[in-house]
């Protein structure tokens, strides 16, 4: 019986899902706040506190830029919202740089206490919740420039492999010209778009499925 | 603009998001088409800085606790390779399982199985230059869900990696040799057969630790390069 040490099986590991019970392996405390120093982002209220061993909140240093808040729901088909969900996110800083290797723009700046990257739990109520800066913007495919825009991806029981979207911020004009926008059918653009809910909040709904079913990406 | 040369896309091996024998997926994957994008520098990047998100690295799940948890003892050692099997050092990959007896340190795991206080089932590796990995934990064991009349999900061990670049992350599972339930079993079953035996471990007795642990392998493989540079794909 063949197995993964198998030459003739050997190729991408498949995806699996993430299944209802990662609470206590994934989303560690402040996973969801990439600026300050709280502890959104867990879910620490399904499992006891002796068996929470991940990463605790550490404050953060200064970042800058604009500090934002991002919330929106999960929803399913039935428009009913997901309770065991995870969204993840991962951004450049107010500069527009990445905190990779792989972006070598070293005239741009890095934040030091910027990682760029977040996770958030569903509530009970299928809301997430990221605290982050407004990212800038970040070259495109040839010589375009792409529109501010954070990269997401959706996991959660039922989804067998992670959904990719992005999010886009409705005060930005530069959307108009975005070289992945352009890609999407225009009746679509919409639910890519957060919402200005007040003074550096947005609001960004997903839905999985359904009317307003969110655009996902084959990367 | 970054020179850095695309990853390819998901293969063949790769489950549908919608895989009706898993009941979860039918009200919770799309029915639109995916958008195919190129990957830009967004894509081709990715959080490098594990360790200041998430710790240092917690490789023996058996001494997380006052005392020694229930179960069969395993190692699982194994490599994270790309496709072009180049190995992947430096790379983080998270662990999580339930305990010996099937159930999940959780407070909607409501089957009746005991929990062990000495379990947690959380852990967190780290590949060295080689791309190498190695963890201690227990053998997890097969519990009932609510999927379809008398569904067992097969003892699996869940595994989480980022890779370099947000297009190559990865949450998988995976599973033990001659283990029946892993040909019933809608999760396991939503990869094509093809590919499905990459999701199985290999026992072996190299990796086994003599009076301490069975020993397991398992090779993770993320995502490859494009063969030609990135360049405006559209």
């Amino acid at each position: 019986m063949a197995d993964n040490q198998s030459p003739e099986v050997f190729g991408q590991t498949p995806w699996q899902t993430v299944g209802p019970f990662f609470h206590y392996g994934l989303p560690w405390k402040g996973a969801a706040d990439l600026v300050g120093g709280s502890d959104i982002g867990a879910r620490t209220d399904l499992f006891p506190t002796d068996h929470y061993l991940l990463n605790q909140p550490t404050s953060k240093g200064t970042v800058a830029g604009e500090r934002i808040e991002i919330t929106g729901r999960v929803f399913d088909a039935a428009g009913v919202p997901i309770p065991d969900a995870m969204i993840e996110i991962w951004q450049a800083n107010a500069a527009g740089r990445y905190a990779s290797a792989d972006d070598a723009r070293a005239d741009l700046p890095l934040d030091p206490d910027f990682t760029g990257f977040g996770r958030s739990s569903t509530s009970k109520d299928g809301e997430y919740r990221f605290l982050t800066v407004k990212p800038g913007r970040v070259p495109g495919p040839g010589n375009t420039l792409q529109a501010a825009h954070i990269a997401v991806g959706v996991f959660g029981r039922g989804l067998i492999k992670r959904l990719v979207t992005r999010i886009y911020f409705e005060d930005e004009p530069a959307n108009a010209e975005d070289p992945i926008l352009e890609l999407v059918p225009t009746d679509r653009r919409q639910t890519l778009i957060a919402r200005r809910t007040g003074d550096g909040t947005y609001r960004f709904d997903i839905a999985l499925q359904g009317e307003n079913e969110t655009v996902f990406f084959d990367i | 603009m970054s020179e850095v040369p695309a990853y390819t896309r998901e293969d063949a091996g790769q489950p549908p998001s919608l895989f009706p024998a898993y009941g979860s997926t039918v009200a919770r994957s799309p029915r639109q088409p995916l958008v195919r994008i190129p990957q830009t520098l967004t894509e081709l990047t990715g959080p490098g800085a594990w360790d200041r998100l998430m710790g240092s690295a917690m490789a023996d799940l058996t001494r997380q606790h006052k005392g020694e948890p229930i179960g069969q003892r395993i190692t699982v050692g194994g490599q994270v390779l790309d496709e072009d099997r180049r190995p992947v050092p430096n790379t983080v990959v998270e662990i999580w399982q339930c305990n010996a007896a099937g159930r999940y340190i959780h407070a909607n795991d409501q089957w009746d199985a005991p929990i062990d206080p000495n379990f947690t089932g959380a852990g967190r590796v780290i590949t060295d230059d080689q791309g190498r990995y190695r963890y201690t934990t227990i053998r997890p064991g097969a519990y009932p869900w609510g999927n379809h009349h008398n569904a067992w999900r097969p003892a699996h061990i869940h595994l989480s990696l980022l890779g370099p670049a947000f297009a190559t992350r990865l949450v998988t599972q995976f599973y033990f040799p001659d283990d029946p339930l892993i040909e019933i079993d809608p999760i396991a079953n939503a990869v094509p057969r093809s590919a499905r035996d990459r999701m199985v471990a290999r026992f072996d007795i190299e990796t086994t630790q003599p009076n301490f642990a069975l020993g397991y392998l398992f090779d993770i493989v993320l995502r490859g390069r494009e063969a030609t540079p990135f360049e405006d794909a559209r």
